[in-house]
């Protein structure tokens, strides 16, 4: 076992301390050091997107970086998404009121992949918003609805 | 946008979602428990072996290591897990049931086959120590293709067996040979249909704990059945079924494998819990996922269809191949599928079936999503396009003459399906579904006008339309407890898991219309053995036909104690109560009435004694266990462009116009259908498991075996019409696998008549870019 490794992030605006092994995934810290489950491991290969979280706004993939990458720098999850009483965001809204999800389980992934997608493009094409969602796999959807899920919550921005 | 009563047919908003928008529901590998340790198994890098040696000495010496078992160390325990589904009742039928033991002893049988489970503190080292374990294996030659399989030369994959022959079967309905005798034209074609994954994107999980202070164990188990693995675990820990509580709480996508039980995993954790005192967490990663779960498809179609020269099938022969994998605890499910399914919405006088299962060295066959069906449709589909090109008849047109009447039900096929029930079809509107497929689609414009405008301009587009049969909703049974509580709000528990097809929306609409309650008030509570332990599981496209059926019947139950209760407290007879914004009331005098929570409280007094004949509180538990499934139906439709120079296929637009009885939720089955599409879509030509020669599997990862993305997935439009099933009060047929059974044979459909003229023919499911290329060059020379 290699030696700890001191490191400092800020996840959903709380700061956080932890001495991590230097192998340890970002996944992983994210799920089991910070108990924030929300974030889903999917393949653990970089290709499903479910672990999709946002590093200093940038969507990345949890599951193909270190938790030492993350030291000194800001990190969100799904569990940021929504009001400090839960009130669901538009995004997520959207994904309700569109079915945009069945099982789940790579939810979390294409609503932090859309919250970046639609903060930097907030009135896309159908084209542009199917490209970002390539990004992710569904297998339960079919795409259909949370395409239409996206689209209606990039509606939901406009003035 | 708050949904409102009634709520049958209405697109109600889930009422699971905000958990999982959220990151709050559970999963498996969310649980993490105070002392628990991380399993890794060390699994067969040959598809097929003698064991020679396992040496775990290093391993059991790395720091962090707590235990490491291999079979040597199971004792009684080492057992080959259950014959999960017996084979139906089939005169001359050959089965051989062969299941996998929790751990190898002496062979191996596929690449991903355990051999040893390793116990430590953290993942980390626990996947460190698989290293440590020094296996030998001396190779045997695999078994990989079906028909080399079967040869007399072929290695053994089962010694105790004569061959690699799992099971024969022959089921006939009325006589081939006579059909054949009568025909103007037999068409007959070679089929093949290979294996895929159902890439659920959760892999499996356990969590146990076991305490032993109170002697209980809680599994948490990415299982569709909960309740079954419960009972089989109990029995073979020596536990009273009631010590064991399995929990499947939201679970990442099932479509089928996670009904497969049971799986080495799953008996070992366990074992090792109570051994070990402490709780114990094993999470598939996405690689052994591809060898480990398992897996569907790979059949050999030899078939063919005698028909008349004005396009009326006589009759159909086909003679299959089914790759079982290297066991066969599931049984004959999917061939018998297979067999049934082909028959499809079709009048077929005669019929004869006859299939050779296979034993292969390759990752377990059980039902993935339309659970061989698909394969049944796509040689009968693809056999009347042979035919109506023979016979210059339209595809179209020779479905319509061959469509089962609506005056022809119930219809009994005289043959065997897979619930060990006569394959009989209880209600259906065949001409009427495929007619609006083909208007919708604008098939008759789209080949009289578009595809010769088209064709002229040099561009490749062709049309495809396919029917089908899904035998859905089959028994034994579920049941459900429906209770009213002093809130007011309305409790729902019933055993099959859920696996995102809205359970806790679905029984809620139902429950909420019979009672008159807000169906956000209505919270479903399923798979989890300690609310309610009676029941089999999600598969055959059954949780809202069978469960669904459940909660209506224990709903109406209380229903009838709340009008009995409240008529007597209100002075008022039951026929002049009504049941509506979560009061009962005088429909006389609304005012007149007490809400439900109210009445839960007078239901269950602290003075008072409980009347002779009836119980406290307004709570029932009913059952509903069906004789036979529900015959759901439907037709797609797609229109395709080829480019024939990179033989990438864009699809223009794709249509399902279904029949799956009453629906309960249009949002919900609109979302079944698209998901089965993309399902469908992705057999169709981007997955496809590439073994070689030796049994090893070449693409098992997500960068290799290609899903579907929102890129390739086309809009899918959809049209509802409703047969309702006689065999419930609802008239619900299941919907969960209608997307996926025809897709494989539309898609070949228009891709041919996309090709018309340059002599291709396809006759093989999956196919893909490369794959077409090479059908498109062949042709050429």
């Amino acid at each position: 076992m290699s030696a700890a490794i001191a490191i400092r992030v800020r996840v959903n605006g709380v700061r956080h301390e932890r001495d991590v092994e230097a192998r340890l995934l970002l996944s992983d810290f994210i799920r089991q050091d910070l108990a924030l489950t929300g974030t889903h491991v999917g393949c653990e290969h970089g290709v499903c997107g479910a672990c999709t979280v946002l590093f200093d706004g940038e969507p990345v993939r949890s599951c193909i970086m270190l938790a030492v990458q993350a030291d000194g720098h800001d990190l969100q999850t799904v569990e940021a998404l929504a009001g400090p009483a839960g009130e669901l965001n538009p995004l997520q809204s959207a994904f309700r009121a569109e079915h945009g999800l069945q099982c789940g389980f790579c939810t979390p992934g294409f609503l932090m992949t859309l919250t970046a997608f639609l903060r930097d493009n907030p009135a896309p094409t159908d084209s542009e918003i199917r490209d970002a969602l390539s990004a992710n796999l569904c297998r339960c959807t079919g795409y259909h609805h949370i395409f239409e899920a996206a689209k209606r919550a990039s509606r939901s921005t406009l003035p | 946008m708050p949904a409102a009563p009634p709520y049958l047919r209405a697109r109600v908003p889930r009422n699971e979602d905000a958990r999982l928008l959220t990151g709050r529901a559970l999963f498996v590998d969310d649980v993490q428990l105070p002392g628990m340790l991380h399993v890794a198994f060390v699994r067969s890098e040959h598809a097929h072996g003698r064991i020679t040696s396992i040496d775990a000495s290093a391993a059991r010496l790395r720091p962090g290591v707590h235990a490491v078992y291999t079979a040597a160390d199971l004792g009684d325990y080492l057992k080959p897990g259950p014959i999960l589904v017996s084979p139906p009742p089939i005169p001359n039928l050959v089965f051989h049931g062969c299941t996998q033991l929790p751990l190898a002893k002496d062979k191996v049988r596929h690449v991903g086959e355990p051999i040893a489970m390793i116990v430590a503190d953290s993942r980390y080292v626990a996947e460190d120590a698989i290293r440590d374990v020094v296996v030998e294996i001396a190779p045997i030659d695999a078994v990989v293709d079906l028909e080399k399989g079967l040869a007399a030369d072929a290695p053994l994959i089962h010694e105790h067996l004569t061959s690699n022959l799992a099971a024969h079967v022959i089921q006939r309905k009325g006589n081939y040979a006579s059909a054949k005798a009568k025909a103007d034209i037999i068409v007959k074609r070679r089929f093949h249909y290979d294996r895929g994954v159902s890439a659920a994107i959760e892999n499996r999980a356990v969590v146990v704990d076991w305490n032993p202070k109170s002697e209980e164990m809680t599994i948490w188990d990415t299982t569709q059945a909960p309740i079954p693995i419960r009972n089989g675990l109990a029995a073979m820990l020596g536990l009273l079924e009631s010590q064991v509580n399995v929990i499947a709480p939201f679970v990442g996508g099932g479509f089928g494998p996670k009904i497969m039980m049971f799986y080495p995993e799953e008996l070992l954790l366990p074992w090792a819990a109570m051994r070990l005192n402490r709780p114990l967490k094993w999470t598939e990663d996405r690689q052994e996922n591809f060898y480990a779960t398992t897996q569907e498809r790979g059949q050999v179609h030899d078939a063919e269809m005698a028909l008349t020269k004005d396009g009326r099938i006589l009759g159909v022969h086909d003679v299959f191949l089914f790759d079982t994998g290297a066991y066969d605890p599931y049984g004959l499910t999917i061939p018998i599928n297979s067999q049934c399914t082909l028959i499809g919405p079709y009048d077929i006088p005669d019929y004869e079936s006859e299939f050779t299962a296979v034993f292969t060295n390759k990752t377990i066959v059980t039902p993935v999503r339309g659970a061989g069906r698909q394969h049944g449709v796509f040689v009968s589909e693809r056999l009347l396009d042979l035919a109506a090109r023979e016979l210059g008849i339209d595809r179209v047109e020779i479905r319509k003459r061959n469509l089962i009447g609506p005056d022809k039900f119930p219809v009994n096929h005289e043959i065997m399906f897979q619930d060990s029930a006569p394959l009989i079809y209880d209600s259906g509107d065949y001409l009427p579904t495929l007619e609006q497929a083909a208007e919708i689609i604008g098939y008759e414009q789209f080949i009289r006008e578009e595809q010769p405008r088209l064709r002229a301009e040099g561009r490749h587009v062709g049309v495809g339309v396919a029917c089908y049969v899904e035998g859905t909703g089959i028994g034994p049974y579920e049941g459900a407890r429906v209770t009213i509580e002093p809130s007011g709000k309305v409790r729902c528990a019933t055993g099959v898991g859920t696996q995102g097809q809205g359970h806790f929306t679905v029984f809620a609409q139902l429950v909420a219309d019979v009672l008159g309650v807000n169906v956000v008030d209505v919270k479903v509570v399923t798979g989890d053995t300690r609310e309610f332990h009676w029941g089999t599981g999600t598969f055959a496209s059954r949780g809202a036909v069978v469960a669904g059926s459940a909660c209506h019947a224990a709903a109406s139950n209380v229903r009838e104690k709340v009008l009995n209760l409240a008529s007597v407290l209100l002075n008022v007879p039951p026929d002049r109560l009504e049941l509506s914004g979560g009061r009962v009331f005088d429909t006389d005098d609304p005012q007149r009435g007490m809400s439900l929570g109210e009445l839960s409280g007078k239901a269950n007094p602290l003075r008072g004694a409980v009347r002779p004949g009836t119980e406290p509180g307004l709570e029932s538990t009913a059952y509903f266990g069906p004789d036979r499934g529900s015959t759901a139906s439907g037709v797609h439709a797609i229109i395709v462009e080829v480019d024939p120079e990179t033989a990438t296929v864009e699809i223009k637009r794709y249509l399902v116009v279904h029949d799956c009885g009453t629906i309960i939720n249009p949002m919900l089955v609109e979302g079944q259908i698209h998901g089965g599409v993309a399902h469908g879509i992705g057999n169709a030509f981007y997955e496809k498991l590439v073994y070689d020669e030796q049994g090893q599997l070449l693409n098992a990862s997500f960068m290799d075996y290609l899903l579907p993305t929102a890129t390739d997935v086309p809009m899918i439009e959809t049209a509802h019409r409703e047969t309702p099933s006689p065999y419930n009060v609802v008239g619900l047929k299941g919907v969960g696998e209608a997307g996926c059974i025809p897709t494989g044979a539309v898609f070949a459909q228009a891709v041919e008549d996309a090709l018309a003229g340059s002599g291709v023919e396809i006759t093989e499911i999956p196919l893909s870019p490369n794959r077409l290329f090479e059908l498109i060059e062949a042709a050429r020379k």
